[in-house]
């Protein structure tokens, strides 16, 4: 059991490296890839060649970007089998398809385009380099759209029935799968969310160049475009953003009292703006979780279901399996007590019905299907033997959440600065103040990206399926040492490998900045 | 045949040839694994500028292949990733390190040199030619493994697919499959040496070594593939009856013998493979790619299906044979399948568009003076 745990552990660890490194990387593909369209657009249609000079700079760090956001891509792919071999099998039927169209829709699109973009200047017409550039930037947010389909698929597991016979899920509706909400909100939400990051970067980086007084014409207007799209994106992130919140408080209101750091929940549900939470509080506990906060009367219950006075269960609530209804009476819903004898009802059930399948005993196996059929929303449940089993880290969650949207706002109000000082006073831009703000708005948008992954994916644990697989049925047979061995190797590549890229790209935007940019010489 | 029948033997003939696919563009590989074989520094930097507007291709076509084979036959992914743990692995570990090294080797502030990122290249061309190969020849072969369901109930030990504990680095150990590797190494080698030929101009010695080349690693190549193929033809293999798995001597050679076209087919293949080394090697002909690339590619085909059709299993157990698999017991769903065969009728679009860009940007040979007046280089 405990060889188990480790590998269950270490696995997590290696997934969570790969995917945290990787999103490092694929916000500002997204992002930048539009953001070169428009430049490159603006040129074709205007037939000005600094456009053009502009159009390459930026394109040349976006190509340094993408290798490593392609690097670590495809390890992140082989992992779902490599690391997550049980997984694959239960629920390969749903996931696999996704992962399939993606690389036979997007990532070939990608593949072909991106050649034309970096060595088809003089060899195709204008018109299809900029066809070209456009289909590079779809084929980016494409690759992101099957990819966040199955993530979302894995929050909200819908379109598929459980086939006992096979003792895996079989998809039944590719619509329900393709386009069930938390799919559309999850990946415009990534989407935006990319925009916003590539606007920052292309703000910092001029930022930069402004208060150097290198290249102010074309870094002026960089500016104007970064700060375009990126507040273009900041406001699409938070309005999807709402949407998700909305989406986690119907299918995982587990994940949402983590983010919140709600344990005791109620009506009238103030939304906490800023908290620190007393690390010694449990599950279990009474009292107040909260040290300190600052707290916003009303906002989650209304966030949560749009009416101000809603009941929203904290993580107690939903062990206990306790509600309040429209009247204030509480009443009883089914507690995580519960949903564990089902699940392990849907388990036995499963059991009789492989014995009933091997001795063809027709009527225990409809009986058997019977049961799983009535209990299988629980079976993930069957694993635990503690409901405190199924409560996520708690911390991890309610810190990465707010730290999300504190830097959310703070990059919202940076955005819009520099898109009116841009317009407006673009006389100010050269202030080293102002210069320094754009600049240190980068790492913060950074961090920003991050900690939303990071509530995402710790506040639906201990599920990779939500309520059918826990993390720890979904592993490989696999050694803990040999996982963490390649967990220190990958470690050590991506890291050597950021390392590289961070110092390229300061090098070629320092040496850019001191030549001609609008003529092209960099 | 019924419909469920139908679409497993359509997605394995996908399958053949997104390996076909990913065999010819190998010669991306073959091609990283000469740079430091007598070259100057001009004449690398054009071989790694003509390879590295292609190499997305070969990484895209083994993302794919990956991503068609989980959404087809997902027991497949789970249990072969899964257990050949090390072998896969080491594979993606060579082709993370070439993802980045064109981009970066050249770069100012790349901290490593370009010597060190060259060094990826020659890794990735030799280990994930070799690699890839020991991995196919698993369909062969087979590995030690066991398939069991009912362990998903089990809390403490709830993994359905167990694997030696070697991990996969007994296939590398297992000569047959080594053997395979090897040959797809020197047919990646044979192959980029006519890619040469037929992408870069203007340096005639370079022209005139890979036509030379291209003779040497082809005609290594053809032994060590014949050897392949008496190795194929005497081996046992498993083909699931509905008693269960029995071994069956000289399996591959009856399936060829059983599916007659596909001899025609594989004869065809080889000798297209032949002549377009020939057409390299003797001629001033700059075409020899193409008869080479087409043979290679409707040769694996061949193996693919000599691999996976007529009951056969592509991953057999060697220490359990109950476990193998066919494209039978290891495919997805008949609703999957219907789906992704729908998908798949962009798959010409996809080509297409593919055959559109390939042929404007390889119009013209890159030259010395393209990559000198070139701001993007690699």
């Amino acid at each position: 059991m405990n060889e188990l745990l480790g590998t269950v552990d270490w696995s997590r660890a290696q997934f969570a490296l790969t995917a945290m490194y990787h999103w490092l990387f694929v916000p500002l593909t997204i992002g930048l890839s539009v953001i070169v369209a428009i430049m490159e657009t603006i040129y074709v249609r205007t037939g000005d060649s600094r456009w053009k000079g502009i159009t390459k700079f930026w394109m040349t760090l976006f190509g340094i970007n993408f290798a490593c956001g392609v690097a670590t891509g495809i390890i992140l792919e082989f992992e779902f089998g490599t690391n997550w071999s049980n997984y694959s099998w239960f629920v390969g039927d749903i996931f696999g398809a996704p992962l399939a169209i993606e690389g036979i829709l997007a990532f070939f699109m990608e593949a072909t385009f991106i050649a034309v973009m970096f060595f088809g200047w003089n060899k195709v017409s204008r018109r299809f380099h900029l066809a070209s550039t456009w289909l590079t930037a779809l084929g980016v947010s494409l690759s992101a759209l099957w990819i966040l389909v199955a993530n979302a698929w894995m929050q909200n597991p819908v379109g598929m029935r459980f086939d006992p016979a096979q003792m895996r899920n079989v998809m039944d509706n590719f619509f329900e799968v393709a386009f069930n909400a938390v799919a559309i909100n999850k990946f415009f939400h990534a989407v935006f969310s990319g925009w916003t990051l590539a606007g920052v970067f292309v703000v910092g980086v001029s930022g930069w160049m402004l208060m150097r007084r290198r290249n102010i014409e074309a870094m002026r207007r960089s500016m104007k475009i970064g700060s375009i799209v990126g507040l273009a994106g900041i406001l699409m992130t938070f309005y999807t953003g709402h949407g998700s919140a909305v989406q986690v408080a119907r299918v995982q209101p587990m994940k949402l009292a983590a983010m919140e750091g709600l344990f005791n929940g109620g009506r009238d549900q103030a939304l906490v703006g800023f908290g620190i939470l007393d690390p010694e509080f449990r599950p279990g506990d009474k009292g107040d979780p909260m040290l300190f906060s600052i707290e916003i009367p009303y906002a989650l219950s209304w966030l949560a279901s749009g009416d101000p006075h809603a009941f929203v269960p904290g993580i107690n609530d939903l062990i206990a399996g306790r509600a309040i209804d429209d009247n204030g009476d509480t009443v009883r819903t089914a507690s995580y007590a519960d949903r564990m004898a089902s699940g392990r009802a849907a388990q036995d059930a499963l059991r009789a019905y492989d014995n009933a399948h091997r001795s063809s005993d027709i009527p225990a196996m409809e009986a058997a299907s019977a049961d799983i059929a009535r209990n299988f929303g629980d079976f993930g449940y069957g694993y635990f033997t503690d409901p405190m089993q199924a409560v996520p880290p708690v911390g991890l969650t309610f810190y990465s959440f707010h730290i999300m949207v504190i830097a959310g706002g703070f990059l919202l109000a940076i955005l819009l600065i520099m898109l009116i000082v841009s317009y407006r006073r673009p006389a100010l831009l050269g202030k080293n103040w102002l210069a320094w703000l754009a600049m240190l708005s980068v790492p913060a948008v950074w961090i920003c990206s991050q900690s939303g992954w990071v509530t995402a994916e710790v506040g639906r644990q201990p599920w990779v399926i939500q309520n059918l697989l826990p993390t720890c049925a979904a592993i490989s047979d696999v050694t803990a040492a040999s996982v963490r061995l390649t967990f220190w190797i990958f470690a050590a590549i991506f890291t050597l490998l950021l390392v590289a890229e961070i110092s390229i790209m300061l090098r070629y935007i320092a040496k850019a900045s001191k030549t001609d940019i609008e003529n092209d010489n960099h | 045949m019924t419909e469920l029948e139908l679409l497993q033997s359509y997605w394995w003939l996908l399958i053949s040839i997104l390996g076909a696919a990913l065999v010819f563009l190998l010669f991306v590989q073959g091609g990283q694994s000469m740079l430091y074989c007598g070259h100057n520094y001009g004449t690398r930097q054009l071989m790694v500028n003509s390879l590295g507007r292609k190499w997305e291709f070969t990484f895209t076509t083994l993302v794919v292949f990956g991503g068609a084979f989980f959404a087809s036959f997902p027991l497949f992914y789970s249990t072969s990733f899964g257990g050949a743990y090390w072998l896969w692995l080491l594979i993606l570990l060579s082709f993370i390190l070439q993802a980045v090294s064109y981009e970066f080797r050249r770069k100012s502030g790349n901290l490593y040199g370009t010597r060190t990122y060259d060094a990826f290249l020659v890794f990735n061309g030799v280990a994930g030619c070799v690699l890839l190969g020991v991995a196919v020849g698993m369909f062969f072969f087979g590995g030690q493994f066991t398939v069991t369901k009912s362990n998903i109930l089990d809390a403490a030990a709830p993994v359905i697919s167990q694997w030696a504990p070697t991990h996969g680095l007994e296939a590398i150990a297992d000569w047959r499959c080594l053997l395979l590797g090897v040959a797809v190494f020197f047919l990646a080698r044979t192959l980029a040496a006519m890619y040469f030929v037929n992408d870069i101009a203007g340096d005639e010695a370079f022209t005139a070594r890979m036509r030379r080349r291209t003779l040497v690693n082809g005609l290594i190549f053809a032994l060590l593939f014949v050897a392949f193929l008496v190795v194929l033809f005497t081996a046992t293999g498993y083909s699931s009856t509905p008693a269960g798995f029995i071994s069956e001597p000289h399996l591959y050679f009856n399936n060829l013998l059983r599916m007659w076209w596909l001899a025609i087919v594989l004869i065809l293949a080889v000798a297209a493979v032949l002549y377009g080394i020939a057409m390299t090697a003797f001629t001033r002909s700059r075409a020899g790619i193409w008869w080479s690339g087409f043979g290679t590619a409707a040769a694996v085909i061949v193996l693919f299906c000599l691999a996976g059709y007529n009951s056969t299993a592509y991953l057999a157990s060697t220490t359990h044979p109950a476990s193998s698999l066919t494209i039978a017991n290891s495919s997805s769903s008949l609703f999957t399948l219907r789906v992704m065969s729908v998908v798949s009728v962009l798959i010409p679009f996809v080509l297409a568009y593919i055959v559109c860009v390939w042929r404007k940007m390889n119009a013209a040979p890159l030259t010395p003076q393209e990559l000198s007046e070139d701001t993007h280089q690699y």
